[in-house]
């Protein structure tokens, strides 16, 4: 019953997913697909910035990491072997290059974790730009990755399909997470940190914990991105990548998943309907941005979810 | 007697080139209320810090149920049967109260008897129960100091320590919390209380240290505190 109602999501949203994959014109099914991505990202950032209320920049760092490590799996194992048919072969090794993919994100995550964040606030943030970029740096001079240029013919496994599902597994898992009792402790962390000691929380441990969760979905992110671009080079992955994210979740409001969600899917697609206005669209995004933090300060949601604001406006109504 | 639930001997903490505890010592027996008094900077906060890991001692000894603890982390103390309600309340402003009550039983399993404290605590302050799903942000600061009292009971200690109750609050909302932390300790918990309202502390404490730049300068049960010519010059106003 228990599994029934954790696979639910996955078995409702595959058909859909496969519908909208199969009759939407290109180019909505384009905005859905970069969207998707977007949601994963905002989501996975939101796992610290806004559970563990840490302030990290280095999310595009483990994109990099997860967009990487996939591309060089699918390349290196891009014919079918033993007779298996291609479709399988190419969905199977991508799951399993994706996962690759989120493990060393996540074990990246808990390297520069386990030092960092014993710093709090924006000494965290400067070291986990610093850390981004140190990624990029690196990359950019490993010839193996391509250097500069990057590495270019991946495959093209990235399918609606697959982001739509890797999505909804990133928002149950931040769901789940935050309706367990790690999860509180994770916003106890991010509320006060003294106090949380005192109610036996091991600070630092959370947020090493939220930190690597949060890495290993950014790894995803990263290599469904990869995956659908054909190309994974540094430049994807500035640290201006990372601060379009953050933006997202701020957006949202801090630790609000539906709000991170729904601000992912609202400036990806604002972005785009925005595309007619040339040269003023980043000036039109940016008024965008300054107009929302103006009217809602602590984001679309503040720190709680849309739900909780029907049932409020129920008992207002009632009252 | 038997063993002192908590012992402290010789405690010095230092922050920087200042020497805020200059060898503490005290103890708190199985059952007993013990108060902490004090003028501002004496180092009674600081004292409630060391004991609870939360600062790291200089020098002393801090022993709980006999077992040497110093050098542990602020958040092991709560296996170990200890509580501490930080100055300043500590709420989490941004959770509701019952998710705040949660987290004081953060470390526990054991539902059933989790809801039963909780419905316990409750009774205790019937405030809570009105504000149960409101977020803890806009609660009053006598209903945040209940909610932090209640929370650290949560966890079930057998000390608790409570970092200066009544600060700020109505004199009605003192009694509350003055007239709980008698009965939670008729329940069996024992109490170390540090504040600055030194005569409500000493009327519903066994016990009471004076603590001056430091230093314990006096000790004594807490009618013998109380009836201290020092004492009340220094901290009753005559």
């Amino acid at each position: 019953m228990r599994a029934l109602r954790s696979l639910a999501p996955f078995l409702l949203g595959a058909p859909v997913f496969w519908l909208v994959q199969c009759y939407a014109p290109p180019t909505l099914a384009i905005v859905l697909l970069m969207a998707g991505v977007n949601v994963i990202l905002a989501v996975s950032l939101n796992m610290v910035n806004g559970f563990t209320g840490q302030f990290s920049l280095g999310h595009a760092g483990f994109m990099a990491i997860g967009a990487y490590t996939t591309a060089k799996i699918t390349l290196a194992l891009g014919d079918p072997a033993g007779g298996v048919p291609p479709w399988l072969w190419s969905n199977g090794v991508f799951l399993l290059a994706l996962l690759a993919g989120m493990g060393l994100s996540a074990l990246m995550g808990l390297m520069v974790g386990v030092p960092s964040l014993r710093l709090r606030g924006d000494y965290l943030a400067i070291v986990t730009l610093g850390f981004n970029e140190i990624i990029r740096v690196l990359i950019e001079n490993v010839r193996w990755l391509g250097g500069a240029t990057g590495i270019s013919g991946v495959p093209p496994y990235t399918t609606l399909v697959w982001v739509g599902l890797a999505a909804l597994a990133t928002v149950v898992t931040a769901q789940r997470l935050l309706c367990s009792t790690h999860g509180r402790a994770m916003l106890s962390v991010r509320e006060d940190e003294v106090a949380a000691e005192a109610m036996g929380v091991d600070t630092v441990g959370y947020k090493v914990r939220a930190f690597a969760l949060s890495a290993a979905f950014a790894g995803l992110g990263g290599g469904l991105l990869g995956h659908y671009i054909l190309l994974v080079t540094p430049k994807s992955f500035t640290f201006v990548k990372s601060i379009e994210v953050v933006v997202m979740v701020v957006l949202g409001g801090m630790g609000s998943i539906s709000g991170a969600t729904l601000a992912a899917v609202l400036l990806t697609g604002a972005l785009e309907l925005m595309r007619g206005l040339d040269q003023y669209r980043m000036v039109m995004y940016s008024l965008l941005l300054v107009v929302l933090m103006l009217a809602r300060p602590t984001g679309l949601f503040g720190t709680r979810e849309i739900w909780e604001f029907w049932g409020a406006k129920k008992k207002k109504a009632a009252a | 007697m038997s063993e002192p639930l908590l012992e402290v001997s010789g405690l010095e903490v230092r922050y920087g080139g200042i020497h805020a505890l200059r060898g503490v010592a005290l103890k708190v027996n199985a059952g007993e209320v013990v108060a902490l008094i004090g003028a501002n900077g004496a180092g009674k906060t600081t004292t409630l810090k060391a004991v609870s890991g939360m600062l790291k001692p200089a020098a002393g000894q801090v022993r709980l149920y006999g077992k040497p603890v110093v050098g542990l982390k602020a958040h092991q103390f709560v296996a170990l049967g200890m509580a501490h309600a930080p100055e300043g309340r500590g709420i989490f402003l941004n959770l509701t109260v019952a998710e705040n009550l949660d987290l004081g039983a953060y470390l526990r399993r054991d539902k059933a008897d989790i809801k039963a404290d909780e419905e316990k605590y409750l009774a205790l302050f019937p405030r809570l129960k009105e504000r149960w799903t409101q977020v803890a942000g806009t609660l009053s600061g006598g209903e945040q100091q209940m909610l932090a009292v209640a929370r650290a009971l949560m966890s079930r200690p057998r000390l608790l320590l409570l970092d200066e109750p009544s600060l700020g609050l109505a004199p009605l909302v003192i009694e509350t919390i003055f007239s709980v932390i008698t009965a939670v300790n008729k329940e069996g918990v024992s109490v170390l209380l540090v504040e600055q309202n030194a005569h409500k502390a000493l009327m519903i404490s066994h016990r009471g240290y004076v603590l001056e730049t430091g230093k314990v300068v006096m000790e004594g049960t807490g009618k013998e505190l109380l009836s201290s010519p020092e004492v009340q010059k220094a901290y009753l106003g005559g």
